[in-house]
């Protein structure tokens, strides 16, 4: 079994880019330290030949998830701000992940584990517990959307 | 539109350095240059577990690979949690410290009479030798010298437990578990050889 250590050199990268892209570079550090923390407490029941980055981002877009639900549940104050609002904008990102976090929840992971943690169809579905092909719909609805809210 | 480009990996390392401070790791490591070469040091709750000498032990990979099976997976680079070892080290190989005082964890040595054989070694003081003979009698079984031969050479934490202060009982070097080079090295810095 490889060490611990490895495993977070090895995904912390891919961890924090998904992070970034699925709740903005505010909360990022959140999901980022409850993804390693549950990983790390998982980690001696883990199969040896699991395969690694697919298992961490899993165990990411989970605590993305709960995020977005908990940020959902929020204080329902007269005039809350609507959800997008909430991210604070980030320089230097590419502007179109704040619609994508705009989207419904399984197109927001689908698009976000495609385009910001690079997994194949395969290991999405994995991650959100369908087959390849739904992942790749999800994907494509997802990018569909974009389009339609953000012309060229 | 143009296709989504991923965000930046810059905050990635600050924040895997965040989650190392202060996660719940079995084992924590670090990589310790002395005068006797490289040696990796870890440690459990308990103390002290291994001090590898990382050449002799198929380099940092190997070591810390053969950690996580013998100990527990949850093994994180923590320098800091081995300050107290480093200061030690330097001491005793600038001649300023004969005696180490560290808790050691030896829960990974199979078997009780390696545990025993490696207590037993533990209290040859500083410049003193004894033989394999007299650490297998020490450890309840003087005719084991074999075994106390293979429990010396299978110490987890050389140096500190001090297998290097144990000679064969005509004379000779016997092996060592960073080389026998290294051996006479110590014994030199102890003022046994010249």
């Amino acid at each position: 079994m490889i060490p611990f250590q490895r495993f977070l050199d090895e995904q912390r990268d891919v961890v924090w880019r998904f992070a970034v892209a699925s709740v903005g570079r505010q909360d990022a550090d959140d999901v980022f330290q409850e993804t390693f923390l549950a990983a790390m407490r998982a980690y001696p029941r883990l199969r040896a030949d699991s395969n690694l980055r697919a298992w961490a981002m899993t165990i990411a877009h989970r605590k993305a998830l709960d995020h977005h639900r908990a940020r959902a549940r929020g204080p329902q104050l007269p005039g809350n701000v609507p959800e997008v609002a909430a991210h604070d904008p980030d320089p230097g990102e590419d502007p179109l992940w704040q619609h994508v976090r705009a989207l419904p929840s399984r197109q927001r992971a689908a698009v976000t584990l495609r385009y910001a943690a690079d997994l194949d169809y395969a290991a999405i579905g994995t991650a959100l517990g369908c087959s390849a092909d739904a992942a790749r719909r999800s994907a494509h609805e997802g990018i569909k959307k974009l389009r339609q809210e953000v012309p060229a | 539109m143009t296709i989504l480009s991923p965000p930046s990996s810059a905050g990635a390392a600050e924040a895997a350095a965040r989650f190392a401070a202060t996660a719940p790791a079995d084992v924590d490591y670090a990589v310790v240059d002395t005068p006797v070469g490289r040696l990796v040091a870890a440690r459990t709750q308990h103390g002290l577990a291994r001090l590898a000498y990382e050449d002799f032990n198929g380099g940092l990979d190997a070591v810390l690979e053969a950690l996580a099976d013998r100990l527990s997976p949850r093994i994180l680079e923590r320098p800091a949690r081995l300050d107290d070892v480093r200061r030690q080290l330097d001491e005793y190989f600038s001649g300023r410290r004969t005696d180490f005082d560290l808790p050691i964890d030896l829960a990974a040595v199979r078997g009780d009479f390696g545990r025993r054989i490696l207590q037993a070694c533990r209290t040859i003081p500083f410049g003193a030798v004894s033989t394999y003979r007299d650490m297998a009698t020490r450890a309840g079984s003087a005719r084991a010298v074999r075994a106390a031969g293979n429990a010396l050479s299978a110490n987890p934490i050389p140096i500190v437990v001090p297998c290097h202060r144990v000679v064969r009982t005509g004379g000779g070097l016997g092996g060592y578990t960073g080389g026998v080079q290294r051996k006479e090295q110590l014994l030199r810095l102890e003022g046994r050889l010249v």
